[in-house]
């Protein structure tokens, strides 16, 4: 019964494949979830509520106008100088009594004695460091105009974001000697919520003012 | 001279097709992982901002997308800056309702890991992301996810 297999013609294979490809081309995107995640803060219920003091060495005042001009600390700045600016403000290396105030974890356990859970966390993240790490007060407090345009604000938060990542990394490479980024969810959960414990990112966003006027 | 002409016509071959199909299929394969369903059809124009400092989006948690941008079409929705959620337009007060309802149609457990991502065109002014932002406040959708390109390291 062995008969000689006849050719299939697959010509018209390439047709269909081509076909194929150009459906999903045209009904896919290329566009990633992918981005700078933010939690916002919950409205306050009494608005007339005073914001508590913090001391002016302890704040860094980002101002973005409505022509994307940006003053820092009443000076003003280009974008790529904000990074360097913020890696100084929060790590304060010469302790400059311009710059934010310290505090050890110790002395944050000692203030934190009458909350269990906060005094357990403190003690939890200085076991884990294995040093007594000073956690600087300092707070970046950013503020935009209503004209600012979304690609600066976008350019700011990033910038101010990566100078915390590098404050991260350096902390975690003299200890561990590998990078914060690379340290893996998995298996490395209490040393990240450590490093995250006192290096926050302390970025506070003031309500919005209408000064340039909408463009 | 005429032997050696006929000698020429005789090499010409024909091309071999088979491997095409692969190479197309190839191709498709590409496609299929690298890109992903179009969920809504846009109806502003878009070009996110881009970052150094990126966080992929968690696979797990619910998201609903905001995007915001000049209309395609400004013949018939105006040239002003415009947001759709998800694949409508809505107005600045219709926000809140919008997000409390995107969250009522979720799971008992994932309903606190909604998180809203804003795609934004670059040249949209902040007045209009803060509004859509507060808004969001006042519906209690606090995680959200500005939605941004890669920039080269």
């Amino acid at each position: 019964m062995a008969r000689p297999c006849p050719n299939i013609n697959a010509g018209s294979m390439a047709d269909i494949s081509f076909l194929l490809l150009i459906f999903f081309l045209v009904t896919t995107t290329m566009d990633v979830n992918q981005g700078i995640n933010r939690l916002l803060p919950p409205l306050m219920d009494d608005p007339t509520a005073k914001p508590p003091k913090i001391n002016r060495r302890n704040v860094l005042v980002v101002l973005v106008n409505s022509t994307d001009q940006m003053l820092v600390n009443n000076k003003f700045m280009e974008i790529g100088d904000l990074r360097q600016e913020a890696v100084i403000f929060f790590t304060n290396p010469m302790d400059d009594p311009n710059l934010p105030e310290k505090e050890s974890i110790t002395q944050k356990m000692a203030d934190s004695r009458g909350d269990a859970a906060k005094y357990d966390k403190w003690k939890q993240t200085y076991e884990v460091l294995g040093e007594d790490y000073k956690v600087s007060k300092g707070v970046i407090s950013l503020q935009n105009d209503r004209g600012t345009s979304y690609k600066m604000y976008i350019q700011v938060q990033d910038e101010l974001a990566r100078a915390i990542t590098e404050v991260r990394n350096e902390l975690c490479m003299r200890l561990w000697g590998v990078k914060f980024t690379s340290l893996k969810e998995e298996t490395d959960l209490a040393r990240i919520e450590a490093i995250q414990a006192v290096i926050p990112a302390a970025i506070s966003e003031a309500e919005p003012k209408n000064i340039g006027g909408q463009q | 001279m005429a032997k050696f002409r006929k000698k020429k016509l005789e090499a010409q071959f024909e091309l071999n097709t088979a491997s095409m199909p692969d190479i197309i299929f190839m191709l498709l394969f590409f496609f299929m992982v690298t890109t992903t369903m179009r969920e809504v059809s846009l109806f502003v124009k878009l070009k996110a901002p881009e970052a150094y400092e990126i966080q992929k989006l968690q696979k797990a948690s619910p998201v609903s997308y905001i995007y915001v941008g000049k209309p395609t079409q400004p013949a018939l929705f105006g040239t002003d800056d415009r947001f759709q959620c998800n694949d409508q337009f809505k107005d600045i007060d219709e926000i809140a309702g919008w997000a409390i309802q995107e969250r009522q149609i979720l799971p008992e457990e994932q309903k606190n890991k909604m998180t809203v991502a804003l795609k934004v065109n670059e040249e949209t002014r902040m007045g209009l992301v803060t509004d859509i932002k507060q808004e969001l406040r006042k519906a209690q959708a606090y995680k959200i996810n500005y939605t941004t390109r890669r920039k080269g390291k």
